[in-house]
């Protein structure tokens, strides 16, 4: 960053310099760069003091045993191996938001894409439709919380209620440890409308042209669909299912709400990664071994953002041809 | 004009396959509208309950009587009304905020060319990465090093800050309005300063009011900053007020659920009114990949 503030100082003296020669082009790319600069200033202050300045603190706090109140002492790697050979909570934790992760991700992304699809056929009152499936898109926050903790009563609740109808006994759902994840990816599903629309508007840029060339070839609908429809969206597919990757490994609110005194139960079932980091870092105030976790976390969604990128280049296709 | 053609067809015997398959689609649209639409009947319905009915099995799905009354009791029962001045309060700055900012940064990326602006564009892009837990616990330490604890300052000033996702879509949107209007201008004596505010503002108007219902939807909804930094009661926000309401009225499910749906209310408003800028943010974003 030492470098944009020298080339801003130094725009800063190109421009008194030259503010007597009024002649050239040079005087003008000199005001456009600390025009430049200082419009997108607030970015580069939030930048710096939000984002690059707290996690490399943190990347140093996590070596010490910094508690808010105390100083900090330099404890080398302890809290990474109380982490890794100690705390099974963390291990727990990992768990539970893999679990999450590696089941949410997926039943959302294709439900969102057959949702699209559904849509994107031409139906009267198709708007409406459209209307309806993105409206739990854009509702969230605790009230939908007590929404789906009422609809997942296990004897009262609405979803047990429509399963009787069809004759089965729907287990427990956030009371069984067994079933807490599963109510909270029912609930992600619920609003699959978000991504929904990101197909929807994908699926209609793609040319007929494409699609009445294969039909003159014979091409039957399913065809269609998985040799031209996916290849030609595999692009926001990919953009989705990153975003959607790291979004899920964030889950904290659900639980904090949803569980047992917030505290990640019943069974330590919902206690997500987020929500053990949160309870080290305020709860016990070990902010030295919650910015140990919150590294982790950070390299574990790298590592997992650059291999879906590798694996991308297998399957994604991009028009222009691929560029490997 | 396309029904009709088929309606037409309709008694042709080949193209009865396609009125089939229109059928089957509608059904599935309709069913699917039905379970979507299921959870929200069923909080009005259980809003307007008796406690004894909530709790009664098999549960009814349509109220025997209509206890309007919860919506009140549950409104007095806490500081409702005053967290949901605080919660206004607070997205109305976030919204400010988020929309002039980053408009102006879009800007700049679009319109303006300066030394970096590659470079510092791929460094934008690249921060919507970067998990927000990863940052949480240091910026929760230097918030209160500033002595902002107990305060808005943390919630409200980082919306000054820029956001990498809406200056990406500011971004998309200023890139189309011609040079020649920005040529022009700065012809006439403009600044750049003066430009934005006069033509990229007014002409920007759909991409900006799509910023503004997410941010204020998103300040309306955040939990986690509110129970971050707030501690005091009569500061409480909606959604932590909500929170320690479960706490109190653990089982009295007619409020909470009741309190719920006022606290959805306005969002819904938000939805129904602006529905067109609610999707055009979500196509934005799509923009960039697809």
């Amino acid at each position: 960053m030492g470098k944009i503030e020298m080339s801003i100082s130094k725009d800063l003296k190109s421009v008194k310099k030259k503010r007597h020669i009024k002649t050239g082009k040079r005087t003008r790319a000199g005001k456009n760069n600390l025009i430049g600069y200082l419009f997108i200033s607030p970015w580069i202050i939030g930048f710096i003091g939000l984002m690059l300045g707290p996690m490399l603190f943190s990347l140093y706090a996590s070596f010490t045993d910094y508690n808010i109140t105390s100083k900090m002492n330099f404890i080398g790697l302890a809290n990474y191996k109380h982490m890794f050979t100690v705390d099974d909570m963390f291990w727990t934790s990992l768990w539970n938001t893999l679990y999450y992760v590696l089941f949410s991700v997926p039943i959302t992304t294709v439900g969102a894409l057959l949702l699209a699809v559904l849509l994107n056929q031409k139906v009267k009152g198709m708007k409406i439709f459209r209307t309806i499936f993105y409206l739990p898109a854009v509702l969230s926050g605790v009230a939908v919380y007590f929404l789906w903790m009422q609809l997942l009563s296990p004897s009262t609740g609405m979803i047990n209620t429509m399963l009787s109808w069809v004759g089965i006994e729907g287990p427990a759902w956030l009371f069984d440890p067994q079933w807490t994840k599963p109510a909270l990816i029912l609930m992600k599903m619920w609003s699959v409308g978000g991504g929904m629309l990101l197909y929807l508007a994908s699926l209609q840029g793609v040319s007929k042209n494409v699609y009445e060339a294969a039909e003159i070839d014979g091409a039957n609908i399913f065809h269609k669909f998985f040799h031209i429809t996916l290849p030609m969206i595999s692009p926001v597919i990919f953009f989705d299912l990153v975003t959607s990757t790291i979004g899920s490994f964030q889950i904290f609110q659900e639980a904090y709400v949803m569980s047992e005194s917030g505290n990640g139960g019943p069974a330590n079932s919902l206690l997500f990664y987020n929500l053990h980091m949160w309870n080290n870092a305020f709860k016990t105030f070990d902010m030295g071994y919650a910015s140990g976790m919150a590294w982790i976390l950070f390299v574990i969604i790298m590592i997992l953002t650059v291999f879906q990128l590798k694996i991308s280049k297998r399957w994604v296709h991009y028009e222009g041809g691929n560029d490997k | 004009m396309k029904s009709t053609s088929t309606s037409y067809k309709f008694y042709k015997y080949k193209s009865s396959p396609i009125k089939l398959r229109k059928l089957f689609v509608l059904f599935l649209l309709l069913t699917g509208s039905i379970i979507i639409l299921s959870p929200l009947f069923w909080m009005i319905s259980t809003s307007l309950k008796s406690p004894a009915e909530i709790a009664q099995y098999p549960p009814s799905l349509i109220p025997k009587e209509f206890h309007f009354s919860n919506y009140i009791e549950a409104w007095k029962t806490a500081a409702f009304t005053r967290w949901t001045m605080n919660t206004v309060f607070i997205a109305v700055f976030v919204t400010i905020g988020n929309v002039l900012v980053n408009s102006l940064i879009a800007y700049a990326f679009a319109k303006i060319p300066f030394k970096g602006k590659n470079i510092l564009f791929i460094l934008v892009i690249s921060t919507m990465l970067i998990p927000g837990f990863v940052t949480l616990v240091p910026q929760y330490i230097l918030f209160s090093k500033l002595g902002w604890l107990n305060t808005y300052l943390p919630l409200i000033v980082p919306a000054f800050l820029g956001s990498a996702f809406f200056i990406f879509l500011l971004r998309q949107f200023t890139t189309s309005i011609p040079d020649e209007l920005i040529e022009a201008a700065m012809l006439d004596g403009a600044s750049h300063l003066q430009i934005w505010w006069k033509i990229i503002l007014p002409l920007t108007k759909p991409a900006l009011i799509t910023v503004a219902i997410f941010s204020f939807n998103g300040a309306w909804n955040d939990l986690l900053g509110p129970l971050l930094y707030i501690n005091d009661e009569n500061l409480y926000t909606l959604q932590i007020g909500l929170t320690t309401f479960k706490g109190t009225v653990q089982t009295q499910w007619h409020y909470l659920i009741s309190m719920s749906v006022m606290v959805l209310l306005p969002v819904l408003l938000l939805f129904f009114f602006f529905q067109r800028y609610f999707i055009e943010g979500s196509n934005i974003s799509t923009s960039r990949k697809g």
